[in-house]
């Protein structure tokens, strides 16, 4: 857990400038976001899928971030929620032919209890403890989902596959598309919502929290309520990434979501950067491809040229895109003033 | 979006060219993934994560093709055989078969490993009318011609298999009382089923006991001396292999010894019998379709020594007890057969229909009198075993080869 104590000791810089340190600049926004609108429109379907779960597990990891960075909570069981969201969808959409677009706030809104209620037991455990405890959950969550009561509705060991939806009003717009452009309107709902909460009053709060709990008390913060409402909130946006990742995949089953899928998440948080929430979508990026490039590399050695990779990214980058974005913004700062 | 109706329109010329150039030389009639050069094959496999034992299958396959290419390929086409890692994970499996698809535009999709994978893209390739050929798993849903057209599985259905005993005990011991312990999910379950199944009426009374566990559970101890106190004579052991292990050495440690019989999913010598004890194993019974690689009886057998030239120059170093190197090469050579078969119409439907049309094939690494069959309506290739005993270190066949065809629902 070194990464995770050194976030702690490093928050002092992080929140000399809170601001403008969860986002991207206007300019640099609107280039991200014309890119991924634009892409789409010259690619085979099968990279639009691919895109498809970039902004999904992005979202996941964005998630795992307003916890992490924001407030200086751990999990590793985010997999759990993320589980949790997929079926509550898969289940409304065959079970009950509710409408895919439906599902989503249902799957958030179970998130988010589930989240507040595990968010009670877990104030009481902090740091390491507290990833342990998660992490307990994580790998509870597949043999859960394989109970003999609950098979009826989650298909047990099997799974449910889960219908694919066109596209409205009959756009001219293959399945994977409309999906994709449909996932980037959740997610950029999510993240501005996200950025907002951050800066809100409320985003004040938790950070503080996380910053120096007896301080934030002192000031008037509830801090109980506030390390629940992060976690209920972050299982939430997770639950909302899981159902998605459902309707993008078209099945779901307890081994989609194992322990390994958490782990993955908490990479991606610490290679897009503790606490910032652009490097979310970069933390995603690693995660989907960095395996797919190492597979290339070596068949046999894929998780060992993954581990290197890992590796080499927190040796040189240790806040991850974020001390990229940093660099590269101090370079064209230079570049200015020359 | 002003990009689509010029793609589309385009497209159309492309496919209206290909169609009349089609007509023109009416011998040779390819679908994307086969040329006069080269036969595009995709495979998804675990290299990585909690399965990547299964990864030797995959590697074997990729070995045995690039022996069919130096041997100047099938038909005169190179095998361009391109597997890639789907950690046993279903939307990794998704990812990468859609890769395949359409991204490296493979003909077919052949050996994908796992119920939860194949699961997961069965509706896309089947939607796409791209083979999903030979699939990697003992389920027993994969026989469904019906609804999925697209689908044929490879080796016996667990079903089968416990057809096989069912019928082999109501032979040998008709008056047997049976106690079954098995995994509580689809694996378990298919065994059950199947047990029933091939008891049938008659023999329904004999089961006196059905007992399953969880796989979480660390040891089935309980299980075993639970089924002890309702004092059957013959116990069915469908477990995976370390509880298979606990469940032999346990009812050998109550100085039990009933009529036992073990899936053949758990009959590794290596990591079953002697963890279990080989002083505990001996006498239990099983079942097996191919031969095993490191058993010396197939010394001298004309495939087996096929197959030993093929691991010394394609995989040096190989481990020869992994079992996966002897399916590897069974399900490559019957892939191999396939597309030999399809001669110069290279098409996906041909394909389907010509790995639908085998008869009485028998790939080098099969158990000598296992074969091949399929038809239109019978998409389970392999539904032969024949019974072995376990006897000093190793398996002893006996007895006749003996079929448990499960008909398609």
């Amino acid at each position: 857990m070194s990464a995770a104590e050194e976030v702690v000791t490093e928050a002092p810089a992080v929140e000399a400038v809170p601001k403008r340190a969860m986002t991207l600049g206007y300019g640099t926004s609107l280039v991200v976001l014309a890119a991924l609108i634009l892409t789409p429109l010259f690619v085979k379907n099968f990279v639009i899928f691919q895109m498809t779960m970039l902004l999904i597990y992005a979202l996941a990891v964005l998630a795992l971030n307003i916890l992490t960075g924001g407030s200086g909570q751990f999990s590793l069981g985010q997999s759990a929620f993320y589980a949790i969201g997929a079926y509550v969808t898969a289940i409304l959409m065959e079970h009950f032919n509710v409408n895919y677009a439906l599902t989503l706030p249902v799957a958030g809104v179970v998130c988010f209890g589930a989240g507040f209620l595990f968010g009670q037991p877990a104030l009481r455990l902090s740091g390491i403890y507290l990833a342990l405890a998660t992490f307990a959950l994580a790998l509870a969550m597949p043999q859960l989902l394989k109970l003999g009561f609950l098979e009826h509705w989650t298909g047990g060991v099997q799974g449910l596959v889960v219908t694919k939806p066109d596209a409205p009003f009959g756009l001219p717009l293959s399945q994977d598309m409309w999906l994709y452009y449909f996932t980037l309107a959740v997610s950029i709902g999510i993240y501005v919502a996200s950025v907002n909460l951050l800066r809100s009053r409320s985003g004040r709060a938790l950070m503080s929290i996380r910053d120096n709990e007896i301080a934030a008390s002192a000031m008037g913060v509830n801090v109980a309520l506030y390390k629940t409402l992060a976690f209920g909130v972050s299982a939430g946006i997770t639950g909302i990434a899981g159902g998605l990742g459902a309707i993008a995949v078209q099945f779901v089953a307890p081994d989609g979501y194992t322990i390994t899928l958490a782990i993955s998440l908490f990479v991606g948080m610490v290679v897009g950067g503790v606490g910032w929430l652009p490097g979310s979508i970069v933390g995603s990026a690693f995660i989907i491809f960095v395996p797919n490039i190492a597979e290339g590399i070596s068949k046999g050695l894929s998780g060992a040229v993954f581990g290197v990779l890992l590796f080499l990214v927190i040796y040189l980058v240790p806040h991850g895109a974020r001390q990229v974005a940093l660099i590269a913004q101090q370079l064209a700062a230079k570049l200015k003033k020359n | 979006m002003p990009f689509k109706p010029r793609t589309a329109v385009l497209s159309a010329a492309v496919i209206a060219f290909a169609a009349a150039s089609g007509s023109a030389f009416a011998q040779k009639t390819y679908d994307t993934g086969a040329s006069d050069t080269e036969i595009k094959i995709g495979n998804i496999i675990p290299y990585s994560g909690p399965a990547s034992a299964y990864g030797s299958i995959g590697k074997t396959e990729a070995a045995y093709f690039r022996m069919i290419n130096d041997q100047g390929g099938i038909n005169g086409r190179k095998v361009n055989f391109i597997t890639y890692d789907d950690a046993y994970s279903p939307p990794k499996a998704v990812e990468q078969v859609r890769k395949l698809v359409e991204s490296d535009e493979v003909l077919v999709v052949f050996n994908p490993l796992g119920t939860p994978s194949n699961t997961a893209i069965q509706k896309y390739l089947n939607s796409k009318k791209i083979p999903q050929l030979f699939v990697a798993t003992g389920a027993t849903k994969w026989n469904d011609p019906k609804n999925f057209p697209w689908t044929i599985g490879w080796q016996p259905s667990y079903q089968s298999e416990a057809q096989i005993y069912a019928k082999w005990l109501m032979k040998e011991k008709p008056d047997a009382k049976v106690a079954i312990l098995y995994q509580n999910d689809d694996f378990g379950k298919d065994y059950l089923k199947g047990t029933k199944d091939g008891l049938g009426a008659k023999g329904a009374s004999m089961i006196i006991l059905e007992e399953s566990y969880e796989i979480s559970e660390p040891t089935i101890d309980s299980h075993i001396v639970k089924i002890k106190a309702a004092n059957p004579d013959v116990l069915l052991i469908y477990a995976t292999p370390k509880f298979a292990a606990q469940t032999i050495k346990k009812t050998a440690e109550l100085g039990w010894k009933p009529l036992q019989i073990v899936t053949n999913v758990s009959i590794s010598v290596g990591s079953v019998m002697q963890p279990a004890g080989f002083e505990n194993a001996q006498g239990v019974f099983s079942a097996a379709y191919a031969k095993d690689g490191s058993d010396p009886q197939w010394n001298n057998d004309p495939g087996m020594k096929k197959w030993n030239e093929f691991l010394e120059k394609y995989m040096p170093g190989a481990d020869k007890t992994e079992s996966g190197l002897v399916y590897g090469y069974g399900a490559a050579q019957t892939l191999a057969k396939v597309l030999e078969m399809c001669g110069d119409d290279l098409t996906r439907a041909n394909v389907m229909k010509r790995a639908a049309s085998l008869k009485d094939f028998t790939p080098d690494t099969l158990l000598p009198g296992v074969k091949i069959n399929t038809s239109a309506t019978d998409f389970a290739p392999i539904s032969q075993l024949q019974m072995m005993r376990f006897k000093g270190q190793k398996w002893e066949l006996f007895g006749e080869i003996i079929s448990g065809d499960v008909p398609a629902d």
